[in-house]
C-alpha cells in the first residue's frame, strides 16, 4: 500500500447517460422519475370520514395489512434494492436501482401518513408490536432476506421479483376492497401508485433476470427455473396463512387467494416463465379487478364478446410527434 | 387468414404470447414492410399519465403510409397495475388509425387470452372477408 504499487488501478468511472449500453435502463429510468410522487399530493384526510364507518376490527385489520406492507417496502428499500446493485451490469442499472431503493422507502413512508391521519397513537404502536410477533408475516421477510443475503444474483432476482409482484398482493387486496365498496377511496388511490410503481420494478428485475439467464448455462438455467418454483410454492404456503389470519374475520380469504394466485401469475411471466395457477382458481373478483383499473373499459374489445361497444377513432394523419413520447 | 404483426421488447412477453399462438406472424425489427391486412399485437409502455404508450419501432412502423392502410385491428397487451392506462396503447392506435381494439392482455397472456385471440381473430378476418367488397 504505497504511492509506487505497480498494479494498475482501475479508474473510478463518471456514469455517462448518453454512452447508454441497455437502452431499457433508460427507458425505465425515464418512467421511474415521471412516476415519481410523494404521499403528500394525495388528500388522505378526506378519507376522515369513511375511516369512522369501520368497525373496530375493520379499522385494526386495515392497520394491521397496512403495517405489513411498510414491513416488505422497508426490506425492499433497505435490503432488497441496495443488494442487487453489486450484480449490476451495467452502471444505468445501478442507477435504476437507487431509484427503486428510494421509491421504496417512499412507499414505506406512505403508510405512516395514512396512519397519522387516521389512527391513534396507541393504535399504530399497537400494530408495529404484532408486526413484530406475527410469525406469518416474520416467516415471510426471512424467507426473502435470505436470498438477499447469499451470493447468486439470479437467484436474488427471483426472491426480488416476488417480493415486488408477489408478495404485497394479500395486502394491495384490502383497499382495492374498500374502494370498491366506496371506502377509503383516497387512501386507495395512494396505494394504485405504489401498485403502478411495483409493476415497472417487477417488470425491470424480470427483464435483468432474463438478460443475466442468456449468459448461464442450458444445466444452471433449470437448476434456477427449479429453485424459482420452489420459492413460489414456500412463499405461496406462507401468504396462504397469512391470508387465512388476516382476512377469516371478515369472510374474504377465498377472495384474497384468487388475487394472490393471479398476481403469482403475473410474477413468474415477469422472469418469462409460465403461469402456474389455472384460470378455475384466477378469477379475481371483478370489482376487485376494477378497483385496481378504474376506467379501463371493461369489456370494450372486440373478442371479449361485446363487440358492440367497441370504439372506432376517426383516423388521422400521423407523424412522430404525435404519438406522445 | 390475413397477417399479424407484433412487437416484442427485452422483456420478451409478447414474443412468448405469438409464440404460443402458434400462427405465422411477421416481428418488427427495423424497416419493417407488410404486403397483406393484418392485426397488430403491441405492448404498452405508458407512464402514469398515459404518455410513452406506443412503442417508437411501433410509431416508425405505422408511420410508413403503405403499413397504417393495411392495419386493421390492434391488439394490446400491459399491466393492469397501470390502471386507467391498462394497454394504453391500443387506444392510441385505434383512434389514430380507425381501426377497432380487439382484446386486451396482460404481459405474456394466460392460456385463455391465447385461445381468445385464435378464435376471435379466426372470426374477425371471416367477417372481414365476407363485408370486403
Amino acid at each position: 500500500m504505497n504511492a509506487q504499487s505497480p498494479v494498475r488501478r482501475t479508474p473510478t468511472r463518471a456514469i455517462n447517460w448518453n454512452r447508454v449500453q441497455d437502452e431499457t435502463d433508460l427507458t425505465v429510468w425515464n418512467r421511474l422519475t415521471s412516476n415519481f410522487w410523494l404521499p403528500e399530493k394525495v388528500p388522505l384526510s378526506n378519507d376522515i370520514p369513511s375511516w369512522a364507518t369501520l368497525t373496530d376490527y375493520e379499522r385494526q385489520l386495515t392497520i394491521r395489512v397496512f403495517t405489513g406492507l411498510t414491513m416488505l417496502d422497508t426490506v425492499q428499500a433497505s435490503v432488497g434494492a441496495v443488494s442487487m446493485m453489486p450484480d449490476a451490469v451495467t452502471p444505468h442499472e445501478e442507477a435504476v436501482l437507487t431509484n427503486i431503493a428510494f421509491m421504496e422507502a417512499v412507499h414505506a413512508r406512505s403508510y405512516s401518513s395514512i396512519f397519522s391521519t387516521l389512527c391513534s397513537t396507541q393504535e399504530i404502536d399497537e400494530a408495529f408490536r404484532w408486526s413484530e410477533e406475527n410469525t406469518h408475516l416474520q416467516k415471510k421477510a426471512d424467507l426473502i432476506l435470505k436470498h438477499y443475503r447469499a451470493t447468486d444474483p439470479l437467484r436474488r432476482k427471483v426472491a426480488s421479483c416476488f417480493l415486488e409482484s408477489f408478495m404485497f398482493y394479500s395486502g394491495f387486496y384490502l383497499p382495492m376492497h374498500w374502494s370498491s365498496r366506496a371506502k377509503l377511496t383516497n387512501t386507495a388511490d395512494l396505494i394504485r401508485l405504489i401498485i403502478r410503481d411495483e409493476a415497472v420494478h417487477g417488470y425491470y428485475i424480470g427483464y435483468k433476470f432474463q438478460r443475466g439467464l442468456e449468459r448461464v448455462t442450458e444445466a444452471e438455467r433449470a437448476a434456477v427455473k427449479d429453485f424459482a418454483f420452489s420459492l413460489m410454492f414456500e412463499l405461496y404456503e406462507v401468504e396462504e396463512a397469512y391470508t387465512e389470519e388476516l382476512y377469516d374475520g371478515v369472510g374474504l380469504s377465498e377472495d384474497v387467494k384468487k388475487f394472490l394466485h393471479y398476481n403469482a401469475n403475473k410474477a413468474l411471466m415477469n422472469l418469462g416463465y409460465e403461469a402456474l395457477f389455472p384460470a378455475s382458481v384466477t378469477d379475481v373478483n371483478p370489482a376487485i379487478l376494477a378497483a385496481l383499473s378504474p376506467n379501463s373499459d371493461e369489456n370494450h374489445d372486440f373478442f371479449s364478446g361485446s363487440g358492440s361497444s367497441y370504439v372506432i377513432g376517426k383516423a388521422v394523419a400521423t407523424e412522430d410527434e404525435d404519438w406522445d413520447f | 387468414m390475413a397477417g399479424l404483426v407484433y412487437y416484442s421488447s427485452g422483456s420478451g412477453n409478447t414474443q412468448r404470447f405469438v409464440d404460443r399462438l402458434g400462427l405465422p406472424a411477421t416481428r418488427i425489427l427495423g424497416e419493417t414492410r407488410v404486403t397483406e391486412p393484418y392485426v397488430l399485437i403491441t405492448p404498452s409502455y405508458s407512464d402514469g399519465y398515459g404518455n410513452g404508450a406506443v412503442a417508437k419501432p411501433v410509431i416508425r412502423f405505422l408511420n410508413d403510409p403503405a403499413n397504417r392502410s393495411l392495419l386493421c385491428g390492434v391488439i394490446a397487451s400491459g399491466n393492469r397495475n397501470f390502471g386507467e392506462y391498462f394497454a394504453h396503447a391500443g387506444k392510441i392506435i385505434a383512434a389514430k388509425c380507425g381501426v377497432p381494439v380487439l382484446y386486451r392482455f396482460e404481459l405474456s397472456g394466460t392460456d385463455e387470452d391465447v385461445a381468445r385471440v385464435r378464435q376471435g381473430l379466426e372470426t374477425f378476418w371471416t367477417r372481414q372477408r365476407s363485408i370486403a367488397p
